[in-house]
């Protein structure tokens, strides 16, 4: 049985030919082909077996390259499956919004290109089921991001290019000496194959140099606070595309990682070094959250959030419990939903008033821009985490799951991390309650003239924006969508922790 | 007594011979300059099919002790043609086709005397080639004297030039005392065992009496100190940028890939059959020289600002990571041999490109081209600037390079394998240093030209050897388990 994103994704490399005359057409065929792309990933989840999650399935697994014993290994399961969609998602929306809104910079064929070169990246990593396979596709993502950042960002682009080049370089870097650590002492490179043995055979001295390794790499991607800097630069700087993707997407690639790789092959590294994943998951969280309240500019604030966010992801995972740990897919999903539509709407708003700046945007929105400021509104309060919306289950989950960690760890230091993080989520709510006050509500600015010219939202953002709001909503009033996916691979995860 | 020879297991080299002396007869009596280039060429090609149909029969080998003389112990043999011999004949032979496309316009250019050029190039071959296939101490050297003595000479043949003779100096300098401390290197161990033979060598330092066990491993340190010489590693590295930057750019590239491949093959040769029981001495001293070898290669070149330069500091820097996997010493050797093999098969390719395309910018005379002038090469002349920026990122390691990517992941996976997982780490780094400097590079080749100058246009053999080394890298991303398997199979 051929894998289903395989096809997609080589179908994807078609569209290098040159044959298209004109950018709409190219953009006609961008919406075209990722639209395809996301159709065969909902063909898959109609495929897939729903009652069999934690089996890897539609799966293709062909010898590569026999002397360091490579297979070309792909295939979905429940942790995977709602990201290979999101992804999908996500990247088709990018096309829609790009048709009418392309970023300015022009060289449209070439944006095209590589949005879809990073599809391939971002759905690669997601169905890799060998660790090389797995890393190959990890790093493809890297040049195609550095390009579209150095070619359609803002001012400081080629500094904030580069500084998400070489931080997630090193992470690599680290990442892929800590792979081989556990794979050659475990002796396969396959991940399923790894997670069914549960470290087995790996003496505790290497499952710890090999998680931390991994941790550190993964946690660059992630980001874990304190290599989280590149972030804010990158996402401020990347045009809206990048920001939605690199936010959406390519965050959530780190715990991902860490929650396929790093804690099934390694559980006794991930025990002894728990503890320290979780207080720099707080720390991210109530630094993110003070950072946040902090900053001036849009972009800048939300990129910020993410640190946050990410920090009750890393938490769910740290708390090595399957509460803990559905909490981090969980809030992986939810942040990718709820931050890429937060930054469509910043782009939107910067295209509008031709600054991120929050004073220079003035308040009012809701009277200059109600349909806008409206999903802001919506976008906000669904990342400050209100409950019935897809913020609330990840950071309570990770929260509850903090409470009650896996018996090998410390509970009163857990215990304190929840009460931090607690903290942290009321933090979040201070600043997106002060984003809110201070754009939307309040007087408009004293030019009204200006604010009065503001364009209501068009066809193509609302395309972009709707299937978001509808998702967060399904997501946040109905959990159990997700949480049936992923529940039962990840306790399979834990056959050797529980 | 008289030794029968194997003409078939030594016809690579022995082609070679006679190509150099064809050469230089033809020069002497006036035959035009064009044919020259054409017959190196021809007789290379010669020599390549000659590897490829030793390849498909069985290991020959040559130069044996006579079963007279043996004593009980092994089939000595002074030349072995086996697969690993092969894989790197092979390698030396199609990588020297490259060098001579990209010699033909330099000559005309720099009005090089061609006859002498192809001679001495020739000559230098022939030390390569037989250095892969040399199986004792005595045969390993004089092969390494054949290889360095033309070069020399290469290297300052551009005679009116200062630059040139203080690099062809500098070489012949380092290149002396590399020697004489390896030769002294050689004396102990043969004082030690008794043995020239790789394979005596081998089974004499497992019964070493414990007495002279510290005059064994400074022996075996000596010998690996003349190979760290030629593979430009630390801190035998010092003669590589001069020498690069004064030398025929065709000159540089063949001492950044045929000499450095030709002087991996050595020490893995040395190291892997010649005394595997000392793994835990040279282990360790070759796994600093390794990290010292990337990260000082690398610091280097991220303050280059002309090509050359850069080319020279960074293929330092490569040579570290060739290094790494041979400091696992006797554990997992063999594995750690094949990941050498596969980087340095895959950096040939690579590297030999990014020269090709700076041979092709390099104008006649002129000072060596700064970064900056590759400023807009992919608006003018989008072949090479394409070619050009695709094996910088191979060089870097990253998607799509996949072929780069996979020669860092198997030289990560020896290097943890082995149980030497600091150096792993430390690999991580450098890889991160590398980047940002090629990065940097391929950026500019795509950036606005800052000048409307127009650039010569590379000549037909050059843009010959930059499509053959692009395809060859194209090939390779899409399909590196070629080269993997090859090397697997080899050693």
């Amino acid at each position: 049985m051929m894998a289903i994103p395989a096809c997609a994704a080589l179908a994807l490399l078609v569209p290098r030919a040159r044959f298209l005359p004109d950018d709409a057409s190219l953009g006609r065929f961008g919406i075209l082909v990722s639209g395809a792309t996301l159709l065969v990933g909902l063909s898959a989840v109609t495929a897939f077996d729903f009652s069999d999650a934690s089996r890897a399935q539609l799966s293709v697994n062909r010898t590569w390259e026999s002397s360091i014993g490579l297979r070309f290994h792909l295939g979905v399961d429940g942790i995977s499956l709602p990201l290979v969609v999101l992804t999908a998602l996500l990247t088709f929306l990018c096309f829609v919004y790009t048709y009418r809104h392309p970023p300015a910079g022009g060289r449209l064929r070439l944006l095209t290109a590589l949005l879809l070169v990073l599809e391939i990246g971002m759905l690669g990593t997601f169905v890799a089921l060998d660790l090389i396979l797995f890393f190959v596709f990890f790093e493809v993502v890297l040049l195609p991001m550095f390009a579209v950042i150095l070619i359609w960002g803002g001012a400081d682009r080629r500094a904030a290019a580069t500084k998400f080049i070489l931080y997630t370089l090193l992470g690599s870097g680290l990442l892929l000496a800590g792979m081989l650590l556990i794979a050659v002492n475990a002796g396969t490179l396959d991940m399923t194959e790894l997670a069914r043995r549960h470290g087995a055979g790996v003496s505790h001295g290497v499952q710890i140099a090999g998680f931390l390794l991994m941790m550190l790499g993964f946690g660059v991607k992630a980001p874990m606070w304190p290599l989280h800097t590149w972030l804010p630069d990158a996402h401020t700087e990347a045009p809206t595309v990048g920001s939605v993707l690199l936010a959406g997407v390519l965050l959530k690639m780190g715990t991902y990682g860490l929650v396929r790789i790093a804690v099934p092959s390694a559980p006794d590294g991930a025990r002894s070094c728990a503890t320290a994943l979780g207080l720099l998951a707080v720390i991210g969280i109530v630094y993110g959250a003070l950072a946040c309240l902090a900053q001036t500019d849009l972009k800048r604030m939300i990129a910020y959030s993410s640190v946050g966010h990410m920090g009750f992801v890393l938490l769910g995972i740290a708390t090595l419990t399957p509460v803990g740990l559905n909490a981090a897919l969980f809030g992986n999903i939810a942040h990718g939903l709820i931050t890429g539509l937060l930054f469509f709407l910043a782009g939107s708003i910067k295209d509008r008033y031709g600054t991120g700046d929050l004073a220079r945007i003035g308040g009012g929105m809701l009277g200059t821009a109600p349909r806008l400021a409206s999903f802001l509104t919506f976008a906000s309060v669904a990342s400050l985490g209100l409950p019935g919306l897809a913020g609330f289950w990840g950071e309570m989950l990770a929260l509850l799951g903090a409470y009650k960690p896996d018996a090998g760890l410390s509970r009163p230091a857990f215990v304190t991390f929840m009460a931090f993080g607690g903290i942290g989520a009321v933090l979040t709510a201070a600043y997106f309650l002060r984003l809110l006050s201070k754009i939307t509500h309040g007087r408009p600015r004293a030019d009204a003239a200006e604010a009065a010219a503001v364009a209501a939202p068009t066809v193509y953002e609302y395309a972009a924006w709707v299937p978001l709001v509808a998702l967060t909503l399904l997501v946040g009033l109905w959990p159990k969508t997700l949480l049936a996916v992923t529940s039962e691979p990840v306790r399979a995860l834990f056959g050797g922790l529980g | 007594m008289i030794q029968g020879i194997d003409y078939a297991a030594i016809a690579p080299p022995l082609l070679c011979a006679v190509a150099a002396v064809l050469v230089l007869l033809a020069d002497a009596f006036d035959v035009p300059r064009r044919w020259l280039g054409a017959v190196t060429c021809l007789f290379l090609g010669g020599a390549l099919v000659a590897v490829g149909v030793l390849a498909a029969g069985d290991r020959r080998a040559t130069f044996c002790v006579p079963s007279g003389l043996r004593g009980g112990g092994p089939r000595s043999c002074s030349y072995v043609a086996d697969d690993f011999t092969l894989l790197f004949q092979g390698l030396v032979l199609a990588a020297a086709i490259i060098v001579v496309l990209l010699s033909l316009r330099t000559i005309v250019e720099d009005d090089l005397p061609a006859g002498e050029y192809h001679f001495l190039l020739l000559s230098a071959i022939v030390g390569a080639l037989a250095l892969v296939a040399a199986r004792d101490l005595v045969t390993l050297v004089v092969a390494l004297e054949t290889l360095s003595l033309p070069v020399f000479a290469l290297v300052g043949l551009r005679r009116r030039d200062g630059a040139a003779a203080e690099a062809a100096l500098k070489l012949f300098l380092v290149s002396v005392v590399s020697t004489a401390v390896m030769l002294f290197g050689i004396s102990l161990l043969y004082g030690v065992t008794g043995a020239m033979h790789l394979d005596r060598l081998s089974a004499g330092l497992r019964s070493v009496p414990s007495d002279l066990k510290p005059v064994a491993a400074v022996g075996a340190v000596l010998v690996l100190a003349g190979f760290a010489f030629k593979v430009a590693a630390v801190p035998f590295h010092f003669w590589a940028p001069d020498v690069y930057q004064g030398a025929p750019l065709p000159v540089a590239a063949f001492l950044s890939v045929v000499s450095k491949a030709a002087g991996f093959a050595g020490l893995a040769i040395i190291a892997g059959l010649g005394m595997p029981s000392l793994g835990h001495v040279w282990g360790p001293v070759i796994a600093v020289l390794a990290a010292a070898t990337m990260t000082l290669g690398n610091l280097m070149a991220l303050r280059q600002r002309t090509a050359i330069r850069l080319l020279a500091w960074s293929s330092v820097a490569q040579s570290g990571y060739m290094l790494a996997p041979l400091a696992v010493g006797e554990r997992r050797l063999p594995e750690a041999v094949a990941a050498t093999v596969a980087y340095v098969a895959l950096y040939a390719v690579m590297n030999l490109g990014a020269f090709a395309v700076v041979v092709g910018v390099q104008k006649a005379g002129s000072p060596h081209v700064p970064l900056d002038g590759f400023r807009g090469l992919a608006r003018r002349d989008p072949v090479s600037g394409t070619a050009l920026a695709f094996f910088l990122i191979c060089l870097a390691g990253l998607p799509p390079g996949v072929m780069g990517l996979f020669a860092k992941v198997v030289v990560f996976r020896a290097a943890v394998a082995g149980n030497v997982t600091w150096l792993a780490v430390v690999m991580a780094v450098n890889t991160v240093l590398g980047l940002y400097y090629y990065l940097a590079w391929a950026a500019r080749v795509f950036a606005a030209s800052a000048s409307d100058e127009g650039t010569t246009r590379p000549g037909l053999a050059v843009r010959a050897a930059i499509a053959a080394t692009g395809a060859g890298a194209l090939v390779l991303s899409v399909a590196p388990q070629l080269v993997l398997s090859a090397v697997a199979a080899a050693t």
